[in-house]
Parts: structure tokens; C-alpha cells; sequence
């Protein structure tokens, strides 16, 4: 857009825009460029720091895999079908993302404790939630589904459902026009999907910390030593927290790489 | 071959209700009507892409109401082609090789018939993203054909292509289906199309069918408003019978031949619309066999060797088209006093 003169109007949004932009990257650029070389190579050698970015991957690239399984044919029959409730349905694949986050992880245990059947159920076959990297996941499950599914059925949607149609002409069944049309034209959203989900897994504090402090997976670690030795022994481990989120995130981009077009 | 019966579909806002159609074997079958009227959902019904509500499908005596799509060995080529975008032009063609009959010895030969006939060599390694309209269209009927379906569906193959394209796979329809003598069902809202392409056609409007024949049948011969109004009969009047004559309104034209006592419709087309007026005297005789309606000239427009003159005859407003040239003959303005006649074979009688 070339303006000979800005109109007042556009030169103050673009005056919000920036500032906006500053809000966002300067503390981050702030908190990336204090800590000092020296600092950043002390914290990598601490196994306990290794271990809490490890354990943060891990489970949510855990919770991402879930949620791919789990969450795809479900995206899919949001995208595909029209059935009474479906508004319902939809509002409630997206309550996670409303729901104050501690008030998940008490609900979370709430279900899986000793006072209701489910939680006897699991506790019988041996899967206990508080303090357990399945606690974790669950977690980081239930806050990043929504995520991933949203994603998943937009995917669906940009693929026109007469390909599939075309495709069970010629022979194919549901789930052979599913894998052979529709899917290698959706795994990229799919894959968008799930970095969306293991973000917002690994960035998940307030419920985590309800349901297991211990093992610690980062953002606790990180909450831990602000709390125990302030601002300057915390910042290392965020650093390489976001340097290390972000790395993972961009090679997973660049795998997911440009989307064909789909008529 | 191809017996619909009783068909009822019911959707939200749409429904289409008792479709009886039938398809010889190796028909040009056309389903004409105007966008909206359903042909689309008939098509997809047939396919079994779309439920039914009722009524029963039969392809070569075998029910296949209840069957999924896969096992009912019909085509379907749609408006946009619908190609697979992430398989390449041969991949797309083979898409279904894998099914039903496989990958034979026969449908290796059906293959290379089709990219020969379609002109498709030269293009099975491209992308179907790089593809016109009209190559796209060509890719989708082989796609459709090599896997030797009883009958081919076409929704409205020829809308979305670029006029010289449109031509083009006109002519290749009819090519293929003289040469691998398939039974086809297609719909368009192009009278034009059905006319050229259309062994039998079937007008559908809201739904329900409305007339069936040749071609010529329905372009001569219309059964309802609907259809004549189609078919550009444009002139269609209500009218109470009575013998041979017809009364519309105020002017009563005289028939061909008697009809039973009642009411119904008349319609005639502009281009049998003769008009006359005082200077014009020398060519025109009363005694002649005919019906004159007098009234007067209310608009005018020229196109090119034809006019499109509008008439005033008592309350009836009468479509005549008629060579530019008689026109300015005439000389014909707005407000001019004129005569029409109708022969009373151009009137076609619906009750």
C-alpha cells in the first residue's frame, strides 16, 4: 500500500500494531540476551535441567501423538457431517481453552481419585495420575486437543468432499478415499496441528503443576528456582526452554512445507 | 439398464420427489433444467452418494438402492473436474485400477484407448494443477471410463469450461459414447447441450419431472408452461377452450384442431410471430389461413439480423422476433399500430 500522505486513521493503527509488536517480542529479546554464555553452558550441564526440558518434550510429544490418533477421525466427522448438536459438540471440543487452568488439573484429579468409579477403575489396572508422567499427559492432553482438532477439521474442510465422492465412484471404499485422497492432502494441517498442541502442552503450567509437581517438566522447574532463588537463576532454563521449543518447531515447519493448492 | 422409480430425496430446503427415469442400454439420456431444479442430487443418488428416502435405483435388473457407491459400478464426472491434485495426470486415470475388475490386460487396452481418444500422451506426467479447463475435463473421463462403469454419470460437464473448450468436449462426448457405446446420464441447464447430445431428454423443474422425449419432441411439442417457457417459447397465455377456438383473454385464436372443453395454456414461439401493417398491404391477404391480432408496437430492439418486437394485443403482451430488415421495412416504432399472425399449426395447445 503506497499512501502519498498517511491518513490519520492508518498511521494510528499502524502506531498499535507496532507497539503491540514491541509488548510482545522485547521481553522476550530482553529475557533471550541476559543471561551470558557462561550461565547458558552452566544450566545445560545441570542433569536436573536436562531432564525437565527432556520430560516437557516428551510428554507433549506424547500428548501430541494422542491427540492425532484420537482427535483425526473426530475432526473429520465435524468436517463431513451435519448431525443436532453438532454447535454443542463444537463448543465443548473448545471449553479447554476457557477453563482456568488449575481449576483443569483439579477436575482432572477429581475424576481420577479414589471417590469415583473411574478412578478405582484406573487405580485397579495400575494408571494413577497425581505425580506421574501420565498425569502429565492427560494434562497437557486435555489443554491441547482443541488445538490440534480445530486444525485437523479445517484441513478437512479445504478438501472438497466430491473428491472423496469421485473416489467411491471409482471403487474406493470410505476409509480407502480417506487414505488415499484425502489424507495426503491434509497431513500438513495435521502436522500444524499437532505442533499447535504440543505448544501449547509444553507452555501448560497452573493444571500441571495441580496434578505433578514432581517429575518436573519445565515451566515448574522455571517457577521453582523464581520462587527459591529469583528472576537471574530462572532465566537460563527459560532460555533454553524457548530455544529449544522453537528449534523443534521450525524443523517441523519446514517439514510440513508449502501446502498445495486444492481446487 | 438404468430404472429409477418412485425416487424421493429429502433435504433440508430441497427435495425432489418421484423420479421415474429409465436409460436404455447405450442412451444418450439428458436431465434439462435450470440450476436448482435438483439434477445434480438425482445424479448423486444414483451414484449412491447421496441417501433416498424412497423409491428403488436398478442398474441391469439388479437392485442397488442399498448398495454403497464402490459396488455399484457407476461413473460421475463432475462440473470442476474434481481431480485428485496430489497424483499426477496417469495416477488420477488409474485411481480406480485397483478396485472391482483390477488392473487386467483389458483395462490396460481401455487405458490407452481412452489417452488416445482424449489426446492424453502427452500429459500423464503433469500435474492436474497445470492443466485448462478443458484438459482437466478430459482427465476426468478417462479417470471415470477406464474403470469400464455401466453407466456414466455427468453433472453439468461443459458450464464451467471456456467457450471454445465447451465445443471441444461436446464433440468428445459424443465421440466416446458412439465409441465405447456406454449408456450416459447427463445434466444441464443448456437446452443447446441436450439438443446436440440428448437421444432422450427429461426436463426437471423444482424438483419433479416434467416432460420426457426427443429432442424434437420437446422442443415442438411442450406438455407444460414450465417446459415451453425452457424450450424459448417465451409467448404462453392461460386459456379457456372451446372447440376449435381458444379464448385468451379478450382475442380468441382459432386451433388446429378441436380440443375438449376446459382450460389450459396456448403458446406459440416469437420467430412464428408474423407481423403486419398498412404499408405492408401487398404481401398480406385476409383470406389467408391464420389468426391477426391487432394491437400495438410497445418496445423495439434490434440485435443484429433479428429485432425483438413487443406487442400490445388487448391484455395480451405477445414476443414476436423478426428479420431487422422487414422491421425498418415496416417502419416500425413504439406506439405504431400493428397486426399479428399466428398460424394455427405454431400454436401448441397444454391442458
Amino acid at each position: 500500500m503506497r499512501l502519498s500522505r498517511p491518513d490519520p486513521f492508518i498511521g494510528l493503527a499502524a502506531a498499535c500494531s507496532i507497539l503491540i509488536l514491541a509488548f510482545i517480542l522485547l521481553p522476550l529479546v530482553e529475557m533471550i540476551t541476559q543471561p551470558t554464555m557462561g550461565e547458558m553452558t552452566a544450566t545445560l550441564q545441570d542433569s536436573d535441567v536436562r531432564r525437565a526440558v527432556g520430560l516437557s518434550l516428551g510428554t507433549a510429544a506424547t500428548a501430541g501423538v494422542i491427540a492425532l490418533l484420537l482427535g483425526t477421525p473426530f475432526a473429520y466427522l465435524l468436517a463431513r457431517r451435519n448431525f443436532p448438536g453438532k454447535k454443542l459438540v463444537e463448543s465443548a471440543v473448545d471449553l479447554p481453552i476457557m477453563i482456568p487452568h488449575p481449576v483443569i488439573g483439579i477436575a482432572l484429579l477429581s475424576l481420577a481419585g479414589k471417590n469415583h468409579w473411574i478412578g478405582r477403575a484406573m487405580g485397579e489396572a495400575g494408571i494413577r495420575l497425581m505425580g506421574t508422567y501420565t498425569g502429565i499427559v492427560a494434562v497437557m492432553l486435555f489443554v491441547g486437543l482443541p488445538f490440534f482438532i480445530n486444525a485437523a477439521k479445517a484441513g478437512f474442510e479445504a478438501v472438497p468432499e466430491r473428491m472423496e465422492k469421485v473416489g467411491r465412484s471409482l471403487g474406493a471404499s470410505p476409509a480407502g478415499a480417506f487414505f488415499r485422497i484425502t489424507l495426503p492432502l491434509t497431513w500438513r494441517s495435521m502436522v500444524v496441528g499437532v505442533i499447535m498442541c504440543m505448544a501449547r502442552a509444553i507452555s501448560e503450567f497452573g493444571a500441571i503443576v495441580i496434578v505433578a509437581y514432581h517429575p518436573m517438566v519445565a515451566p515448574v522447574m522455571i517457577y521453582e528456582r523464581f520462587t527459591a532463588f529469583g528472576l537471574k537463576y530462572s532465566q537460563p532454563v527459560a532460555v533454553w526452554l524457548i530455544l529449544v521449543c522453537l528449534l523443534l518447531f521450525v524443523l517441523l515447519r519446514l517439514f510440513a512445507r508449502p501446502a498445495k493448492e486444492i481446487r | 439398464m438404468i430404472r429409477i422409480s418412485n425416487l424421493s430425496v429429502n433435504l433440508p430446503g430441497f427435495s425432489l420427489k418421484d423420479i421415474d427415469l429409465h436409460v436404455e442400454p447405450g442412451q444418450f439420456f439428458v436431465l434439462l433444467g435450470p440450476t436448482g431444479a435438483g439434477k445434480t442430487l438425482i445424479l448423486e443418488s444414483i451414484a449412491g452418494l447421496l441417501p433416498v428416502d424412497s423409491g428403488q435405483i436398478q442398474v441391469h435388473g439388479r437392485d442397488v438402492t442399498n448398495l454403497p457407491p464402490e459396488k455399484r459400478g457407476i461413473g460421475i464426472v463432475y462440473q470442476n473436474s474434481a481431480l485428485f491434485p496430489h497424483l499426477n495426470v496417469r495416477a488420477n486415470i488409474e485411481f480406480g485400477l485397483r478396485y472391482g475388475k483390477g488392473d487386467s490386460k483389458e483395462s490396460r487396452q481401455r487405458f490407452d484407448m481412452l489417452v488416445g481418444t482424449l489426446g492424453l500422451k502427452r500429459l500423464l506426467a503433469r500435474s492436474p494443477l497445470h492443466l485448462s479447463g478443458g484438459e482437466q475435463q478430459r482427465v476426468a473421463l478417462a479417470r471415470a471410463l477406464v474403470v469400464d462403469p455401466r453407466i456414466l454419470l455427468l453433472d453439468e460437464p461443459l458450464s464451467a469450461l471456456d467457450p471454445n473448450f465447451r465445443e471441444e468436449i461436446r464433440d468428445i462426448l459424443k465421440h466416446l459414447h458412439q465409441e465405447t457405446g456406454i449408456a450416459i446420464l447427463m445434466v444441464t441447464h443448456d437446452f443447446g447441450e441436450a439438443r446436440f447430445l440428448g437421444q432422450q431428454i427429461t426436463v426437471i423443474h423444482q424438483g419433479r419431472l416434467q416432460q420426457t422425449g426427443t429432442a424434437d419432441e420437446i422442443f415442438r411439442r411442450p406438455t407444460a408452461p414450465f417446459v415451453a417457457r425452457f424450450v424459448g417459447m417465451h409467448n404462453i397465455y392461460a386459456a379457456e377452450f372451446v372447440g376449435p377456438m381458444a379464448r385468451l383473454g379478450a382475442n380468441t385464436l382459432r386451433l388446429e384442431s378441436p380440443v375438449s372443453p376446459g382450460s389450459g395454456h396456448v403458446a406459440f414461439r416469437p420467430e412464428d410471430v408474423a407481423l403486419f401493417n398498412g404499408s405492408m398491404n401487398s404481401d398480406y391477404r385476409e383470406d389467408e389461413e391464420g389468426n391477426t391480432l391487432s394491437g400495438s408496437v410497445i418496445a423495439l430492439q434490434h440485435q443484429g439480423v433479428f429485432s425483438d418486437v413487443r406487442i400490445q394485443s388487448e391484455d395480451l403482451q405477445i414476443r414476436a422476433i423478426t428479420p431487422t430488415s422487414r422491421v425498418v421495412q415496416m417502419n416500425l416504432s413504439p406506439g405504431e399500430p400493428i397486426q399479428c399472425r399466428i398460424t394455427p399449426q405454431n400454436l401448441h395447445v397444454m391442458v
